[in-house]
């Protein structure tokens, strides 16, 4: 991934006023330490040599996703021009992990961050649809414009920080 | 006034006091929005070709992308009912909840639904259904219609929401900040979420290739409503279907920016139900990795309901391209004023509500909003499909034209020699053919002028036909610009000394009343080296087409084009006061002459700012024109405006032609300080503001124009406005006399 579109995914979260924090595999459980309230709930990260910290419930029932403060679920790849993330839904439920919480940990790693839209249909061809398969193209927090003024954080998160892992294995997809 | 106009405006007025302001401030919003964000984008009018051609493809094999969706959906394992109309549609969803023995339906936001009414059916059947959107929230609560169709409660105000959450529900400490709003719908929403049944959800597209929906959103309750209830119901109109997953990928882009103007919602889902997600059951203590999704069931629920007929009629099939951003409506004038409560049917609102209603409940119900579009033709831009939504709106006003059956009126025989079946609307007949009346008007004036202006004479026309007594009449003159141009002698530059030779049409206005804007025109072009003739040539056919009178407008296209054949064989330019008549040339006369014909008109004809601009870009020198150190006497006549700086108002048309900026260009060049005006139209649309129905909201329509230009910046400006009907709103509005570009740069005054 080349470092402009890094820069441009970072201007472009800037503009959603999204945070986000550049780690390591080894460095990912202290980064988390930082961005996440308790409780936090989780998805197992796909990508081999990297786990979520012992503190995320990695495990959780519908329950423990309602109440939790914080949900981390693995992004599939990252859209610079929009400062998007695309979250596969998998079996495990990552979809409710990433939803409920009123802060939405996204962990991404660099190397799956695309330039725009076409690169990022092209993967979502081949990645996600047919059989179930689904992803949200998420940009930003939830949003409402309902009540008179914008409001971050409707029905979703009230607020979105995304993780970069800069040295994660690139071989592996998330699905 | 006649008792329905007196209704119709009276109605409007209302809505105008109640949901004007919500409705103004935030459509506007939406479209500035939509400005900032569709400029950065690299490629916006390929983006936009590229959306319509996936629309014209997909519309085109419909059946067939229809049995590959079918196919992906079951392989998937879920359900397809293709339902024919509403009822059956309806019936179909209340007996896939009742399977389910639902005691609850939670939706998210779905035009369609609300085009089928599937609330009522299941209201009906004992179940209790909750619109889980905000603003939907609000509108069931309140008992109400969307008033827009991406934004339903656009009309509520945040204290009016504020006092229905206090009325329903009569909380401990009631919410009043939008935040505090929003957390007590979020609350109240999820709880109903939580145990409900079955979700419903709408679709903004389907993939026919996987099966895949895309549902734009940014709330997050439609992610809820498929996500919670093992059971999901999405209904979808036919026209939804596209063939690919990677055909999305324009429509993303595009739908955000061209709705809300933002770049792309917080979620667009990309489902593929029925979806692996584990089923979400709150108190149960199965970790979600271990609840599995096998208990979900996906059916899919096709509309029909009037599409596939609207796809074999030529003229509505275009309408099926739509992709409800609202677009039409956010940069349309008269819905910024009044909102989809007036500018609307039964489901639809906005410019493509014309088509949707007219193909889904017939033209009755279109009829009743029709004449709201005034063809200023500024959603044609907007559209990300570009859909010619005037020309939609223009074929269905023909079409319930063609459908009353109207009586015989002396008031208008005579002048009325046109090409319309008997039954036409006095009214709209009387503007359609005000080309004839100014003829009449020329040839008698000035008695014409003292006639119509008589109290009696006003009452009569206000009476029979909807005139409003409100508006001051244009002005015949007696000696037409052709007649003026004749008695002169002709050009004042020898052919064989020009370097270009010209042709001024001479449309109604600058012949017949403003006669002083063609002289300026004329004499303009000679100090730049033109040679300039001013033959007769029949009207442009804009006013019949406003009017909805389809076939006479033809006429007049191809009589136009009879007439100009010869002078663009010779070489001549067609140079154009009137911008509605320059539009037909370059808009609508595709519809009516033969593609080469159409061509050669179009590519030669221009807007006489955009024709000076072109000289002067071409050699010719700025200083043979007038500029601002040479205009002194008129400005004291105009009652002591500056005489360097103007107020511009570019017209409506000429805007979508991309013309605006020609004159602001030459305006500069010439040494003004140019002020635009940051409004779609002004209001007046043609003879749309001289309708006595329509008077109350022509001037609200205005009135930012009014604020822009009589702001501390604005109020020592001379205005200057391109079209003839926004000349005569400027002049209504503002207590300055509005003047044509052209007369500032006549040199000699």
């Amino acid at each position: 991934m080349t470092s402009g579109t890094v820069a441009t995914f970072e201007e472009s979260l800037e503009r959603l006023e999204v945070g986000w924090t550049h780690t390591d595999a080894a460095g990912l459980a202290g980064t988390l330490r930082t961005v996440c309230d308790d409780p936090t709930v989780g998805t197992p990260l796909p990508w081999a040599d990297v786990t979520l910290p012992d503190w995320v419930e990695d495990d959780p029932t519908a329950d423990d996703v309602r109440a939790a403060a914080t949900g981390v679920t693995a992004a599939g790849i990252g859209i610079a021009d929009y400062g998007s993330v695309v979250l596969p839904s998998t079996d495990d439920g990552s979809e409710p992990v990433s939803l409920y919480p009123e802060t939405h940990v996204p962990v991404l790693r660099r190397s799956d961050l695309v330039e725009g839209m076409p690169e990022a249909f092209s993967w979502l061809a081949e990645n996600v649809s047919g059989e179930g398969g689904s992803a949200i193209v998420a940009t930003g927090p939830s949003a409402t414009a309902d009540m008179g003024e914008l409001v971050k954080g409707a029905h979703g998160p009230k607020a979105v920080h995304v993780v970069v892992l800069d040295d994660a294995d690139e071989t592996e997809d998330p699905r | 006034m006649s008792t329905s106009r007196e209704a119709k405006a009276e109605r409007i007025r209302h809505l105008l006091e109640t949901e004007g302001d919500a409705v103004g401030q935030n459509t506007r919003g939406f479209n500035t929005g939509r400005y900032e964000s569709v400029a950065d984008l690299e490629d916006y009018e390929g983006l936009k070709d590229e959306a319509r051609a996936i629309k014209e493809d997909a519309i085109d094999r419909l059946p067939e992308l229809i049995d590959d969706l079918t196919e992906a959906v079951e392989a998937n394992g879920g359900t397809v009912y293709l339902a024919s109309d509403a009822a059956d549609a309806n019936r179909y969803v209340r007996e896939v909840c009742e399977s389910k023995d639902a005691d609850r339906v939670v939706k998210s936001k779905s035009m369609t639904s609300e085009e089928l009414e599937v609330n009522d059916e299941l209201q009906s059947a004992g179940m209790d259904v909750v619109e889980t959107d905000l603003g939907e929230w609000v509108l069931q609560l309140a008992d109400e219609a969307p008033s827009h169709i991406v934004a339903p409660a656009i009309h509520k105000s945040r204290e009016g929401i504020a006092e229905l959450f206090r009325e329903t529900f009569d909380p401990e400490d009631p919410p009043e900040t939008a935040e505090e709003l929003t957390m007590f719908a979020r609350e109240r929403l999820g709880e109903l979420i939580a145990d409900a049944d079955v979700g419903m959800t709408g679709a903004n597209f389907l993939t026919a290739d996987t099966g895949t929906m895309a549902l734009v959103t940014s709330e997050g309750n439609a992610r809820k409503s498929a996500l919670v209830p093992d059971t999901h119901v999405a209904v979808a109109g036919v026209e939804k279907v596209i063939p690919s997953v990677e055909d999305l990928q324009p429509f993303v882009e595009l739908i955000g920016r061209s709705g809300t103007g933002q770049d792309i919602t917080s979620y667009v889902s990309l489902l593929t139900p029925p979806v692996n997600s584990p089923t979400v059951d709150f108190g149960d203590d199965t970790p979600l990795a271990d609840a599995g999704s096998d208990d979900r069931e996906f059916h899919l629920v096709l509309v029909d309901n009037g599409r596939m007929t609207m796809r074999e009629d030529d003229q509505l099939k275009e309408t099926l391209y739509c992709i409800r951003c609202s677009a039409c409506a956010n940069s349309c004038g008269n819905f910024q004023s009044v909102g989809g409560h007036a500018f609307g049917g039964e489901t639809y609102s906005g410019g493509i509500a014309t088509g949707w209603e007219a193909g889904i409940e017939g033209e009755a119900v279109a009829a009743e909003f029709n004449d709201l579009c005034t063809g200023c033709s500024r959603c044609v831009d907007a559209c990300p499909v570009k859909i010619d939504i005037p020309w939609i709106n223009t074929v269905v006003r023909d079409r319930i034209n063609r459908g009353e059956s109207g009586e015989f009126d002396w008031l208008v025989e005579g002048l009325t020699p046109d090409a319309e079946p008997g039954g036409v609307d006095l009214q709209k007949r009387f503007f359609g053919n005000f080309a004839t009346l100014a003829k009449l008007g020329s040839a008698t004036a000035p008695l014409s002028n003292r006639l119509a202006d008589l109290g009696p004479v006003r009452s009569l026309l206000d009476r029979t036909l909807g005139i409003d007594e409100r508006r001051d009449l244009p002005e015949f003159q007696r000696e037409t610009l052709v007649d003026w141009f004749r008695a002169r002698g002709g050009s004042h530059v020898p052919r064989h000394e020009a370097d270009r030779e010209a042709l001024l049409y001479p449309d109604t206005y600058t012949n017949h009343i403003d006669t002083s804007r063609g002289k300026a025109a004329v004499r303009t072009l000679e100090a730049l080296g033109v040679h300039v003739t001013v033959p007769s040539v029949p009207a442009s056919g804009r006013a019949p087409l406003s009017q909805g009178m389809v076939a006479t407008a033809e006429e007049r296209a191809h009589e136009v084009f009879s007439a100009l054949a010869e002078p663009l064989d010779e070489g001549r330019d067609v140079v154009v006061v009137e911008p509605s008549a320059l539009a037909m040339f370059h808009r609508e006369y595709e519809q009516f002459l033969a593609p080469a014909s159409f061509e050669r008109l179009r590519d030669n004809s221009y807007e006489v700012l955009e024709y000076v601009f072109g000289l002067l870009s071409n050699g010719a020198e700025v200083d043979q024109l007038a500029g601002p150190s040479t205009d002194r006497t008129s400005a004291v006549a105009d009652g002591g405006a500056s005489t360097d700086r103007l107020a511009y108002h570019a017209h409506c048309q000429q805007r979508t032609l991309g013309l605006a900026e020609h004159t602001v260009a030459v305006l500069e060049a010439v040494g003004y300080d140019v002020r635009t005006s940051e409004t779609e139209c002004c209001g007046m649309a043609g003879s749309f503001g001289y309708k006595s129905e329509y008077y109350d909201l022509s001037m609200d329509v205005g009135e930012p124009l009014r604020e822009q230009f009589g702001d501390e910046d604005g109020r020592d400006r001379r205005v200057v406005a391109s079209g003839t009907s926004c000349l005569e709103q400027l002049d209504a509005l503002l207590s300055r006399d509005a003047t044509h570009p052209v007369e500032l740069l006549v040199p000699d005054g």
